[in-house]
C-alpha cells in the first residue's frame, strides 16, 4: 500500500500527498477531541460503569461451593441422578472438606449450603468433624455412616446446583421466588415472602409522591411562566431555597416540627382543633412530607423550562376560535407541557425509587423501601449477593420506566415541539 | 369604492366610541378613538409601532379592555363580552397554529367547540382546505409546512366557522417579499368572495395600499386620517401621513396668501409657490409636500411653480432614475424620472428646472417646534 502510494505520488505529483496530509490533520483533530473527553470518560468508567457492572455480577455470582470444592463440583458435572454418585465423588468431597476443615472455607461452604436448605450447615459441620477419612475405607460408606443424608440423592442435587459458578437464586429470591426440589421456579412460601411487598410499596409510594409533586408543582411552574420576570425570579428563589440546605438538616427540621411535642401539634392543640397530639412522625405522612419537600424542585424546574417556551398566543388563538378559557387551557396549553410533565415525572419517580435516607429517618418499619433492604444486606448481614440482586431489580425497574418514557416522550414523539 | 356605496345604507359593523386605553395610568396608548367600520369592508390600521393600532385590534378581539369608552359590534356593546363569545376570527402574527394538532385538526377545532355535527365539520374542513388549496396537507403538522402554507392554514382556521368579522395582526410579517405580495392578493380575493369584514393591522404602507378599501393611519394613539388608499396617498391631511405613506418631499415655509382653493407659500429656501391648502391659515408655518413622481421636469415657462435646481446625485434603478436635487438652501429633494426621459448628460452640478403642480403640492401643518 505504501509502495503504491509512493509510486503514485511519483507519477501523479501532489495528489496522494495531499490526501495523506488531510488524513493526518483529521487524525490530529480527532485525537484532540478525544483528549478533551478523556478525563470524564475515565471517571465515568472507573466511578460508574465498573462499580455497577461488578455489583450486577455479584447478583448472579455463586460463591462458596465452586471455589471451595472445585474437584467435587467438577466431578458432579458428569453425574445426573437419580442413583447416588460413585465412590470417586464421595472421596473427592471427603478430601476437600478435610482440607477446608479449620479454615474459613468450611464456614463459607456451610453457610452457602444452608441458604439452599436450612439444616445443611450442621450436616457439613458434623461431617467435617469426622474427617479426614482413612485412605483404605470406602468414602461412600463412611459418609453415609456419618449422616444418612449422604445416602440420599437430594443432597447431591443441592450440592450440584449450588456448585454452578452462576446462579439465579438471588435474583429469584429478590422477587420472592425459589427453585423447588424439581428445579421449577415457584413462589416462596407465604411466610418467607418479603420483597414483592417491598417492591410494591416502593412503587406505590414513589407513585404517590410523584403525583403529589406534579399536582403541587404544576401551578407553581405555570405561575412562574406567566408572571413578569422580576416576580417569577422571586418565586424561583423560593423553589430553589430547599436546594441550599442539606437533606439531613431538612429531615431534622421536619422531625422537630412534626413530633408529638412539635410546633404543628402544639399549634393544632392550642387552636382546639385536636384533643390529643396527632401521630405525624414515623409514618407514611411524615415520609411523604419529607420526600415531597426534597423532590418538588425536580418537578418544578423541568415543567417551568417547558412552559417558558410556550407562547401565550396559542391560548389566545383558542379563545378567538370560540373555546372557553378552561377548555383552552386543557386542550391547547396542557398538551404542550407534556414533555415537561414527562421529564419531571420521570426524574422524581426515579429518585423516589431509590430513596433511602428520608424513609429511614422519618418512617416506621412499614415505610421502608427497597434501598433500605439493600443497605441492610450491605451493612448488616454482609450478604452482598442479595444486596446486588435487589439493586439489579431496582435498576431494571428504573430502566424499564425510562424505556417507557423514551417511547412515549422520546425525540420522535415530541418532534412537533421543536419546530416552534 | 364598492365597499363604500353598499355599506353606506347599513349600520356600521363595528363602532369605537370615545375609546381610551392606558396600561400604566399615566400615558394613553389609545387616545379618544372614534371609528366606524363598515360591513364587508377591508379596513387597515396602519401606523408605526407604538401607535396604538395593535392595542385597538386587541380591544376589538377582547384580549384588552378599554379603559373608557364603548366598542359596539353589530349594535351591541361588547366591552364585557369575553373573547370566546365574540365570534370574531383572528389571524395572529406568527400564525399560532396548534403545534400538537394536524392541519385538519386545527381547522376542526373551532367547529368542534361549536358542537357542529361530525358530517358538517368534515364538509367544512374539506371546503376550507380546498379554498386554500392544501387538501393533501390535511394530515401534516404545522411545522411540516412552509411559512406561506402555515399562513394559509391560519387564514382558513379564522374563516372556517363563518365569522362576520376577521382580525389580522400583521399576518404577513414573517414571509419573504414575493410570498408576501402573493398572499396580499390572495387574502384580498378571499375577503371579496366571502364578503367578510376584515380589520388588518400592519406597519407596511405598501401592504395597506394594495389590500385596503380604507386605511386608518394611526400615530401616537390617534387616527390621523381614515380614507381610501388613493385619497390617503394623494391627499394626506397632515405631514405625518404624507411622510409615513410613500416617498415624500418636504419644503418648509410660511403661508403668505390664501385665495379660494389655493394658497401662496414663501419657502424657506427662497421662492414662492402656489399650493393646495391643508389645515393651515394665513401666516402659519407650513410644510409643503409633493410626491417625487408628481414633480415635472423642465416645465414650460409660465408654470406657476417653476423652480431651479442643482443635481446632487443620480441613482440608477433600472426602470427609473432617482435624482437628488438641491433647491436653494434645501438640500433634500428627490424626483423620479422614467428611464426613457433621463438625459445621461445630467451629472452632479447640472442645473435643471422642476415644476411643482399646485394640485399635487400640499401645504400641510408643521409639527410644533
Amino acid at each position: 500500500m505504501s509502495d503504491f502510494a509512493a509510486s503514485a505520488s511519483a507519477i501523479d505529483g501532489a495528489d496522494p500527498d495531499l490526501k495523506r496530509r488531510m488524513r493526518r490533520a483529521e487524525r490530529r483533530r480527532n485525537l484532540a477531541y478525544f483528549a478533551l473527553i478523556l478525563p470524564l470518560a475515565l471517571l465515568v468508567l472507573v466511578a460508574f460503569v465498573w462499580p455497577i457492572a461488578s455489583l450486577l455480577v455479584r447478583a448472579v455470582e455463586n460463591e462458596g461451593i465452586h471455589d471451595n470444592l472445585p474437584q467435587t463440583v467438577a466431578a458432579l458435572r458428569a453425574w445426573d441422578g437419580p442413583e447416588l454418585p460413585d465412590e470417586r465423588v464421595y472421596r473427592l468431597l471427603a478430601d476437600e472438606l478435610a482440607q477446608a476443615k479449620g479454615t474459613p472455607k468450611l464456614a463459607a461452604i456451610a453457610t452457602r449450603l444452608n441458604r439452599e436448605e436450612a439444616g445443611l450447615r450442621s450436616l457439613v459441620m458434623k461431617t467435617a468433624r469426622h474427617l479426614p477419612l482413612p485412605a483404605d475405607v470406602s468414602a461412600k460408606e463412611a459418609l453415609i455412616a456419618i449422616d444418612p443424608a449422604w445416602g440420599e440423592p437430594p443432597i447431591w442435587k443441592t450440592l450440584k446446583r449450588a456448585g454452578h459458578p452462576f446462579t439465579a437464586f438471588y435474583l429469584l429470591a429478590a422477587l420472592d421466588l425459589t427453585v423447588d426440589a424439581h428445579g421449577h421456579v415457584a413462589l416462596a412460601p407465604p411466610q418467607e415472602r418479603v420483597y414483592l411487598d417491598v417492591l410494591g410499596r416502593t412503587f406505590w409510594m414513589s407513585f404517590n409522591v410523584t403525583l403529589l409533586c406534579l399536582l403541587l408543582g404544576f401551578p407553581v411552574a405555570y405561575l412562574m411562566a406567566i408572571l413578569p420576570v422580576n416576580r417569577s425570579n422571586l418565586l424561583m428563589l423560593f423553589v430553589l431555597l430547599p436546594f441550599w440546605t442539606s437533606v439531613l438538616v431538612r429531615i431534622a427540621a421536619w422531625i422537630v416540627l412534626l413530633q408529638n411535642e412539635g410546633l404543628v401539634n402544639r399549634l393544632l392543640l392550642s387552636l382546639g382543633l385536636i384533643q390529643s397530639p396527632l401521630p405525624m412522625l414515623f409514618n407514611r405522612f411524615s415520609v411523604y412530607i419529607g420526600m415531597i419537600h426534597i423532590l418538588l424542585p425536580f418537578m418544578v424546574l423541568p415543567l417551568y423550562s417547558v412552559m417558558k417556551g410556550i407562547s401565550p398566543v396559542y391560548v389566545r388563538a383558542a379563545l378567538s376560535l370560540g373555546c372557553p378559557p378552561w377548555r383552552s387551557f386543557w386542550t391547547i396549553y396542557f398538551p404542550q407541557t407534556i414533555p415537561g410533565v414527562g421529564a419531571g415525572v420521570l426524574l422524581v419517580f426515579i429518585m423516589c425509587m431509590g430513596y433511602y435516607i428520608t424513609p429511614a429517618l422519618l418512617g416506621g418499619p412499614k415505610e421502608q423501601m427497597l434501598s433500605y433492604f439493600i443497605a441492610f444486606y450491605t451493612n448488616q448481614t454482609i450478604n452482598w449477593n442479595m444486596a446486588a440482586a435487589l439493586s439489579a431489580i431496582l435498576l431494571t425497574a428504573t430502566l424499564l420506566l425510562y424505556a417507557v418514557y423514551a417511547l412515549r416522550f422520546g425525540p420522535t414523539r415530541v418532534k412537533f415541539m421543536k419546530a416552534r | 369604492m364598492a365597499g363604500e356605496t353598499n355599506a353606506s345604507t347599513d349600520a356600521p359593523h363595528v363602532r369605537f366610541i370615545g375609546v381610551q386605553k392606558t396600561y400604566d395610568g399615566a400615558s394613553l396608548i389609545v387616545r379618544d378613538l372614534n371609528l366606524d367600520i363598515r360591513r364587508g369592508e377591508f379596513l387597515t390600521l396602519l401606523g408605526p409601532s407604538g401607535s396604538g393600532k395593535t392595542t385597538t385590534l386587541m380591544m376589538l378581539a377582547g384580549f384588552e379592555t378599554p379603559t373608557s369608552g364603548e366598542i359596539l359590534l353589530g349594535g351591541q356593546v361588547i366591552n364585557r363580552v369575553p373573547p370566546h363569545r365574540r365570534n370574531i376570527g383572528m389571524v395572529f402574527q406568527n400564525y399560532a397554529l396548534f403545534p400538537h394538532m394536524t392541519v385538519a385538526d386545527n381547522l376542526r377545532f373551532p367547529l368542534r367547540v361549536r358542537k357542529l355535527s361530525a358530517d358538517e365539520i368534515e364538509a367544512r374542513v374539506r371546503r376550507a382546505l380546498a379554498m386554500i388549496r392544501l387538501e393533501e396537507y390535511a394530515k401534516r403538522y404545522p411545522q411540516q409546512l412552509s411559512g406561506g402554507q402555515q399562513q394559509r392554514v391560519a387564514l382558513a382556521r379564522a374563516l372556517v366557522f363563518d365569522p362576520q368579522l376577521v382580525l389580522m395582526d400583521e399576518p404577513l410579517g414573517a414571509l419573504d417579499k414575493n410570498l408576501r405580495e402573493q398572499m396580499q392578493l390572495e387574502i384580498k380575493h378571499l375577503q371579496r368572495t366571502l364578503g367578510v369584514t376584515v380589520v388588518f393591522v400592519t406597519h407596511d404602507q405598501g401592504e395597506a395600499l394594495t389590500m385596503s378599501d380604507r386605511i386608518a393611519v394611526f400615530h401616537q394613539g390617534a387616527i390621523q386620517q381614515i380614507d381610501t388608499p388613493e385619497r390617503i396617498y394623494e391627499h394626506p391631511v397632515n405631514s405625518f401621513v404624507a411622510n409615513f405613506i410613500g416617498e415624500n418631499n418636504v419644503l418648509p415655509g410660511i403661508v403668505r396668501r390664501m385665495e379660494g382653493g389655493t394658497c401662496e407659500v414663501e419657502l424657506d429656501c427662497g421662492p414662492r409657490v402656489l399650493a393646495h391648502p391643508g389645515p393651515v391659515g394665513m401666516g402659519d408655518r407650513t410644510l409643503v409636500c409633493i410626491r417625487p413622481e408628481r414633480v415635472v421636469l423642465d416645465p414650460p415657462e409660465g408654470h406657476p411653480n417653476r423652480l431651479g435646481a442643482t443635481v446632487r446625485e443620480t441613482i440608477y434603478l433600472g426602470d427609473q432614475v432617482r435624482i437628488c436635487l438641491a433647491i436653494g438652501e434645501q438640500q433634500e429633494f428627490v424626483i423620479k424620472v422614467p428611464i426613457s426621459r433621463f438625459d445621461p448628460g445630467w451629472s452632479v452640478g447640472t442645473t435643471l428646472h422642476v415644476g411643482l403642480d399646485p394640485n399635487h403640492l400640499h401645504a400641510l401643518d408643521a409639527p410644533a417646534g
